[in-house]
């Protein structure tokens, strides 16, 4: 249904200017025959829900159309870079939410406190902070003046995995900026539950500190992990956008920028959509599970 | 422009200013709104001039050096603050506009807007709001008020929900309904007794949007989407110049630096305005 939606969204979007891809792929010099066959061949002379029916139905049979620049298939498009992007994303989460959930529940425990003051102006300064400014001050820093990474990731043979180096730009843009986020909702979690009636009681009741914040405190706090989880996921679908775009990483997302340049219409309108399917999973999927770990919130729907 | 407004909102002006993160981000904002604003009638040359040849390295008479045209670097970070600051007010006071009044319509009119609000939110927000942006630059062109509309559309159902329930509080109140008795036109009771009490709600809502239409200009700029070359742009300094990053790299980072002052300082200020408020800044707004 919401997908539904989307697709409306995605295909009406990209057709703001009708019948101006024809003018925009062939150039100026094309005469207006040929722009016309053109549009024939791309069915852009058709009436525009006709087209959206014909797009929609390929969509749902898995046949993304053919991009106009390459003249290749969309999914031929999709298949080539996604994989590269699902490394840096999955890299991304591997550094990334462990950090996170430990500077978050150590901020937390130690409320009202240096470390956790520290933590938090930190954070919020470095939240409003743009990846492509991050990403290009860490190149600065430390592919320029340092020398100690390649400052892009145009990739030899091999692919990302086989050089790790390459990986390391792009997966610390992506955590500086998605982490701020992530440790000020982790902090909040468990600086709540620190200040609990129920570990108010675990103390009185003499249990050491240590068990006191493992059994008690973070239990309860880190329940909402499951959704950091997924929003994190979800940052990384626009991130990977701009961080692949800002180290030349050969993605889906520096394919996207390159498509909506090339005004690629069917391109952007597959990999769009694609990107909005796995966000609108991921958010359906994180609801559904944390349903199932809180008990209370069952009877509610 | 929301200092004012807060200083209207609560009594005992600026005495938000005691935090030292505000203070600090309160300096930084002075700091870069001058560089911005004053900043280009003292550059040494005009910002599309190519008075030296590509990547100088900094010299007497290029500070900063040049960038991949041959243009002086200094001269076009000076002029090149307003876009981003400008673009991003416009999109944030459109969508204020737009979302505040079906908001404010909505919350006291008691409507079942509601529900369309809601669908209107789902659906936006099962889009990243870069990928928005990227679709509506693919239908409209390399087209700045295109996405300067789709910036604002991006925060309209949220506005308008936030501004809902604020209204909807404030329009049972005895001051509302004592208007409403004495036959006050809807409008006046709109802007008299509605609008002055959800103020705040309104103000401490609009610093991370502020922040969040910055990032999103800024960003839309940087992948060559919205201003064209001549133009002078923080953020389109640096994709311009990235590849020269190795030969003068202060054509790259003298814009970074200033984007990320603006953002960082900006923040903090909007945060320590929502702390006073007494409300927390609504991190929710600044998710990307």
């Amino acid at each position: 249904m919401l997908l539904a939606f989307v697709s409306v969204l995605v295909f009406g979007a990209t057709q703001i200017l009708p019948g101006d891809a024809a003018s925009a792929i062939l150039g100026r010099s094309a005469t207006p025959a040929q722009k016309a066959i053109y549009r024939k061949q791309l069915g852009l002379d058709k009436p525009l829900p006709e087209q959206y029916w014909r797009w929609i139905s390929g969509v749902v049979q898995g046949d993304l159309g053919t991009s106009v620049a390459s003249q290749l298939p969309v999914t031929s498009f999709i298949s080539a870079r996604a994989g590269k992007s699902l490394v840096l994303a999955i890299a991304a989460l591997l550094v990334l939410l462990p950090a996170s959930l430990a500077l978050g529940v150590w901020a937390g425990i130690r409320r009202e406190r240096p470390v956790d003051h520290a933590i938090s102006v930190i954070s919020l300064a470095l939240i409003a902070l743009p990846e492509f400014v991050t990403g290009t001050i860490l190149i600065a820093v430390l592919a320029v003046s340092l020398r100690w990474l390649p400052p892009t990731s145009i990739l030899a043979s091999g692919g990302a995995l086989a050089n790790p180096k390459l990986l390391v730009l792009p997966v610390l843009t992506l955590c500086v900026t998605a982490a701020p986020y992530l440790i000020r909702m982790v902090r909040a979690g468990v600086s709540e539950a620190m200040g609990a009636d129920y570990v108010q009681m675990a103390r009185l009741s003499g249990i050491p500190e240590r068990r006191v914040v493992l059994r008690h405190a973070l239990r309860n706090a880190l329940a909402p992990t499951v959704q950091v989880f997924a929003l994190t996921v979800q940052y990384l679908i626009g991130g990977i956008v701009i961080v692949e775009t800002v180290f030349a990483y050969p993605g889906l997302g520096q394919g996207l920028v390159q498509a909506v340049v090339a005004r690629d219409i069917p391109t952007v309108q597959g990999v769009a959509m694609l990107l909005a399917a796995i966000y609108i999973v991921i958010n359906i999927a994180a609801d559904v599970v944390v349903v199932m770990l809180i008990p209370k919130l069952r009877t509610a729907g | 422009m929301s200092a004012f407004a807060f200083a209207r909102a609560v009594p005992g002006r600026f005495a938000f200013t005691r935090s030292w993160s505000v203070r600090i981000g309160l300096t930084v904002v002075a700091l870069v709104l001058g560089v911005a604003f004053i900043g280009p009638y003292f550059a040494p040359y005009s910002p599309s001039a190519e008075p030296g040849i590509p990547y100088t390295t900094p010299t007497g008479s290029f500070w900063l050096g040049t960038d991949y045209l041959g243009e002086d670097v200094f001269s076009r970070v000076l002029s090149g603050g307003r876009t981003v600051i400008l673009y991003g007010a416009f999109a944030t006071l459109l969508a204020y506009l737009v979302g505040g009044s079906i908001g404010l319509l909505a919350g006291y009119a008691r409507t079942r807007l509601d529900d369309v609000l809601m669908r209107a939110m789902d659906v936006l927000l099962a889009f990243p709001p870069i990928l928005f942006l990227l679709v509506v630059a693919t239908g409209a062109g390399s087209n700045i008020w295109a996405l300067v509309i789709a910036i604002a559309i991006i925060h309209v159902p949220s506005i308008a929900r936030i501004v809902r329930a604020a209204a909807l509080e404030i329009s049972v109140r005895g001051y509302v309904e004592a208007a409403i008795a004495r036959g006050d036109r809807t409008d006046v009771i709109l802007r008299r007794e509605i609008l002055p009490n959800i103020w705040g709600t309104i103000v401490a809502d609009g610093g991370p949007r502020y922040t969040v239409s910055i990032l999103l200009v800024a960003a839309v700029n940087f992948l060559g989407l919205g201003l064209s070359p001549p133009a002078a742009d923080w953020a389109m300094m640096i994709s311009e110049n990235r590849y020269g990053i190795t030969i003068n790299a202060w054509a790259v980072v003298a814009p970074a630096l200033m984007i990320a002052a603006l953002t960082i300082s900006v923040n903090l200020v909007a945060d320590g305005i929502a702390g006073r408020l007494g409300k927390s800044v609504d991190t929710e707004a600044l998710r990307r």
